[in-house]
């Protein structure tokens, strides 16, 4: 579990640019655990970049990322492995292996993560057995409740299956930090809100910290407004009077043209006046969940 | 010209890293052993049918051809030790080679290639696995092992070939003869430049199917793209050497 007295990422005047264009300018953020941030923005406003910096898979040109309070702006390849390993990292598309089983897919990061160096979080292959990492699989896709799909290949089940095949084989090493990319694009909207709900269901049951890039307002909206009821095994909408309650956990990043030009609460969001920020709240909120 | 020049410089400093990546994963943990060994499978066993076919028919060809020659100088008893020579120094490892060049380097150049433009590189990457050691490093040991084998079982099929035809075949020469002047034919010289060519290509080929399958964009047209320059350009490297290796082994 990690070290709640210390943010678990930072962000401090990061830049980056591909060629003329600034694909993110001067971005300072702070994610503590148990935190979210949902990350609104129009298409090429740097939100996926950003969400790449953060482990390293693009390398900014200015600034400090701080991730597990190392900076790896400018680390090696090879020392960035062991960081990644503690941050799971949903793609747009799931980025599943296609010539390995749903069950191969998720248990893939328990066999093949780095074990060498003190980053490590998980289990490397050398420490893996067989039957114990199949095992963790097995619970992960029962989580998401795909324990059915454990022998059939990513190309034999529907998208949005595949999306929460990406999320177990994301939070599979039980990493303290999950990114999720785009996690309900292109899904309809019955298969967005369980997507969201399990999204929801792995904060709260492990006060892991997120970081969501979305495009739909109601995402946000339930991160914010609803917590996993563990006994009753269900979405509950947040208590009010309770100070450690989700809308406090769960702030909004707005960004435009690799610059964040919103940051604050869900009701702060609501209320505000600029006229690209509102472009991402519906007129007539669904509340529907 | 200069352009062409400028990619071409830094794209074989992008071969080198590579390849310098790759070498050093071999002492680096963690070590995929498994994956080394269904690559080996799939480079060494799978080729095997192929290379036999070829080497069977290099042989009988070669002993074809030099029976009727030699026959002319009267020389038909040198048959063995010119197949064996031409066999083990050559086309053996050359031939051998270029098959698993088109078998092979195309191969890993797709799967790499479509893993590429499918985004599974970098959730490796993303996952906390070096593609690097997980792809590249595997297929670098399996088929720098498994050529030099496959080579060896080429020539000893083209041997049994080139037997066929002179032998039973033509009766251009006896059974103990052929054998005899086969094994004398061949010294250490040739048994090592036999067993070294195989093993830098079976480098060349596995290292330029990656850096092919790995530098692919473009989706599946880029895949199909890659694939091609993949085996172009690892045939065109066995011949260029194939030839330094002559080159030095001939003034040995």
């Amino acid at each position: 579990m990690a070290d709640d007295s210390k943010p678990l990422l930072e962000f401090k005047e990061v830049s980056l640019r591909f060629g003329e264009k600034w694909a993110l300018k001067k971005i300072s953020l702070t994610l503590n655990p148990g935190e979210t941030r949902i990350i609104f923005g129009a298409a090429g406003s740097g939100k996926t970049t950003l969400l790449k910096a953060v482990i390293g898979l693009v390398e900014v040109d200015e600034g400090e990322i701080r991730l597990f309070g190392k900076n790896i702006a400018h680390m090696d390849e090879h020392e960035l492995y062991g960081l990644r390993a503690r941050a799971g990292f949903l793609f747009q598309e799931g980025g599943l292996f296609d010539s390995l089983t749903i069950g191969e897919n998720v248990e893939y990061p328990l066999l093949n993560q780095q074990s060498s160096g003190s980053t490590s979080a998980s289990d490397g292959p050398d420490k893996s057995s067989e039957t114990g990492s199949e095992q963790r699989a097995k619970n992960t896709l029962r989580f998401v409740e795909l324990e059915h799909t454990f022998n059939q290949f990513p190309a034999e089940v529907s998208g949005g299956m595949r999306r929460r095949v990406g999320i177990a084989r994301a939070i599979v090493t039980e990493p303290p930090l999950v990114l999720y990319d785009s996690p309900t694009a292109g899904l309809d909207p019955i298969t967005a809100n369980t997507i969201m709900a399990l999204v929801a269901k792995e904060r709260d049951t492990r006060n892991s910290a997120s970081l969501i890039v979305t495009h739909r307002y109601q995402d946000g909206e339930l991160m914010s407004k609803f917590r996993y009821d563990a006994e009753r095994e269900e979405l509950q909408p947040v208590d009010p009077q309770d100070e450690t309650r989700a809308d406090c956990r769960t702030k909004f990043i707005v960004m435009k043209d690799g610059e964040i030009v919103f940051f604050g609460t869900r009701p702060e969001l609501e209320s505000s006046d600029d006229d690209y920020v509102k472009k991402f709240i519906p007129k007539e909120e669904s509340h529907a969940v | 010209m200069a352009r062409f020049l400028t990619t071409w410089i830094s794209s074989f400093q992008d071969f080198i890293l590579l390849a310098g990546r790759a070498f050093l994963n071999i002492i680096r943990k963690p070590h995929y052993y498994m994956d080394v060994l269904l690559q080996m499978d799939g480079i060494g066993f799978g080729s095997v049918p192929i290379v036999v076919l070829t080497g069977f028919f290099s042989g009988a060809i070669i002993a074809l051809q030099m029976s009727r020659a030699l026959n002319t100088y009267g020389a038909s008893s040198q048959v063995g030790s010119i197949v064996a020579l031409t066999l083990v120094r050559e086309l053996g490892p050359v031939l051998t080679a270029l098959l698993v060049a088109g078998r092979n380097a195309s191969g890993i150049a797709s799967e790499l290639g479509s893993m590429k433009v499918s985004e599974q590189i970098d959730a490796m990457r993303a996952l906390g696995t070096d593609p690097i050691q997980k792809l590249v490093t595997p297929r670098l040991i399996a088929t720098a092992l498994m050529l030099p084998l496959l080579t060896v079982v080429a020539d000893a099929i083209g041997l049994i070939g080139a037997y066929l035809v002179a032998v039973p075949l033509l009766h251009v020469i006896s059974a103990g003869t052929y054998w005899t002047t086969s094994w004398r034919a061949l010294v250490v010289n040739d048994l090592a430049q036999g067993l070294m060519k195989p093993f830098l290509f079976g480098i060349l080929i596995s290292l330029i199917g990656c850096f092919y399958g790995l530098r692919t964009s473009g989706g599946t047209q880029g895949v199909g793209l890659a694939t091609t320059q993949a085996v172009v350009s690892a045939s065109i490297w066995i011949f260029f050497v194939t030839f330094l290796i002559d080159k030095i082994f001939v003034n040995l």
